[in-house]
């Protein structure tokens, strides 16, 4: 029972898809100008991360060593396409603003990477909870850039206003570069800045030592 | 894994068994879910249309409003008349543009709105009240900065005042170019005029900062939007495209005229 709890939460903080392992940065820019993406994004990608890892651990004993990336990519594939005909079947709007980020959930690092380093080496339940555990992961990352670039960017939460903007005649001016994809990147450098700060484990030796800077001599 | 399952024989049924399963999956997907999304294309874009034309749909049944106030018509825009089209159901505006038959690639000096390819024959929705018309719901649309932009632009039944203008698909920079979805900017259309008087060389457009609104020329011009320069140009130029000669102008004249 540990082993399960292990898995969910451990990839919350302490082993964390983005901010340890630098795995799905990418999307995380894209979808996070809101919260309301950021959440159906997180909810697609614990999905994904959960049923392919389920799917690729039951056959793991079948799968041929030669073809396994192949094997995996075809499973995940095919279940974002599912979840992309989900969303755009009961979430048409939001499936609307996420557009071809959803497709592209098939080339989130953490989903293969995940499937390849932990479902192809264990049993199919604990597999399932590692996926959401990293899905998880993903997302609380997710929401944290979301919050502040949609409070910052665009003065609202969810879609409902917390900081009447100077536009609509209110006194917040909307900090256009939080909607900017280069604010993801500062954000989630302070989150894995903060996240280092209270757990030093996760601090890396430095590879190199910055040299001295040459003094300048007078001219 | 074990190592006779890297055998030919064994990496062949594993992936076709595979493929299979999935592809199963992913059609069946599909196909039972397919008439869920058309159902949902439609709501989004019958919604759009009488947000538009300003009709107050919040709380109604959407696809019974639009049938009881809305009605369908197709246009051919070299004649400006109406016309019918073969398979009214499932002729889509955009396909055609880019079908040799029923669309016409755009002569470069005049495509200012950058579409490239413009179908013969475009829907437009008429709103009437005892046979008299009311509201006319015309779709544009251009290329901004980013991504080419879908909307209505709905006048009154003089043909030249605006009702309102509202987009429905566009990937313009959210917080800038994307403030054309902003209610407020968008609350500055309804009113302005499309024609000045006596001609129909389209006039409307946006200019960069505020409208002075004491200048005669105010009831042509809206509020740029700040930081979208681009996208500003393009709102202007699609409108001025689509009002244009080449877009519904001979269509508007006919109308004035008395029939089309």
């Amino acid at each position: 029972m540990s082993a399960t709890k292990d898995v969910l939460v451990t990839p919350l903080f302490k082993n964390n898809p983005i901010g340890l392992q630098i795995l799905g940065v990418c999307s995380a820019l894209a979808v996070t100008t809101n919260l309301n993406t950021a959440m159906v994004m997180t909810l697609a990608v614990v999905v994904v991360t959960a049923f392919s890892n389920m799917f690729v651990s039951l056959i793991r004993n079948q799968i041929p060593s030669s073809v396994r990336i192949i094997c995996q990519m075809t499973i995940i594939a095919s279940l974002v396409i599912v979840v992309d005909q989900i969303l755009k079947a009961y979430a048409y709007d939001v499936s609307k603003q996420l557009s071809v980020f959803v497709g592209l959930i098939i080339t989130n690092c953490i989903v293969m990477g995940r499937a390849e380093a932990f479902a192809m080496k264990n049993p199919p339940g604990i597999s399932f909870m590692d996926g959401i555990g990293n899905g998880l992961g993903y997302g609380v990352v997710l929401i944290f850039v979301g919050f502040l670039r949609e409070l910052f960017g665009a003065g609202k939460l969810f879609g409902i206003e917390v900081l009447p903007l100077v536009n609509d005649g209110g006194w917040y001016l909307a900090n256009g570069m939080m909607l900017l994809p280069p604010s993801a990147f500062f954000i989630i450098g302070i989150f894995i800045w903060v996240v280092r700060s209270f757990d030093k484990e996760q601090v890396e030796a430095p590879e190199f030592v910055l040299a001295k800077n040459s003094n300048k001599e007078a001219v | 894994m074990s190592a006779n399952n890297d055998t030919i024989g064994k990496t062949i049924t594993v992936t076709v068994l595979l493929c299979v399963v999935c592809s199963v999956i992913v059609s069946a997907a599909a196909v039972l879910l397919k008439p869920m999304q058309i159902a949902n294309k439609n709501l989004d874009r019958q919604t759009n249309i009488l947000a538009a034309a300003g009709i107050d749909y919040e709380g109604k049944d959407i696809p019974e409003l639009f049938a009881s106030t809305i009605t369908k018509k197709y246009v051919d825009l070299a004649t400006g008349k109406y016309t019918e089209v073969a398979d009214p159901a499932r002729y889509d505006a955009k396909k055609a543009a880019k079908n040799p038959e029923l669309g016409i690639v755009v002569d470069k000096k005049d495509d200012i709105a950058s579409i490239k390819y413009q179908a013969k024959v475009m829907p437009v929705y008429l709103v009437e009240q005892n046979g008299q018309l009311e509201k006319v719901i015309l779709p544009v649309h251009g290329y901004g900065l980013w991504s080419t932009l879908y909307g209505f632009l709905a006048l009154e039944g003089d043909l030249n005042t605006v009702v309102g203008l509202g987009f429905y698909s566009h990937a313009e920079t959210p917080g800038l170019g994307g403030e054309v979805d902003n209610a407020k900017w968008k609350s500055q259309w309804p009113g302005k005029s499309v024609y000045p008087a006596g001609s129909m060389e389209p006039a409307l457009g946006l200019v960069k900062g505020s409208v002075d609104n004491t200048s005669d020329k105010a009831k042509y011009q809206i509020d740029g939007l700040s930081g979208a320069t681009l996208t500003s140009n393009g709102v202007t130029n699609l409108v001025q495209f689509w009002m244009g000669a080449k877009g519904y102008a001979p269509f508007l004249a006919n109308l004035k005229a008395g029939g089309a």
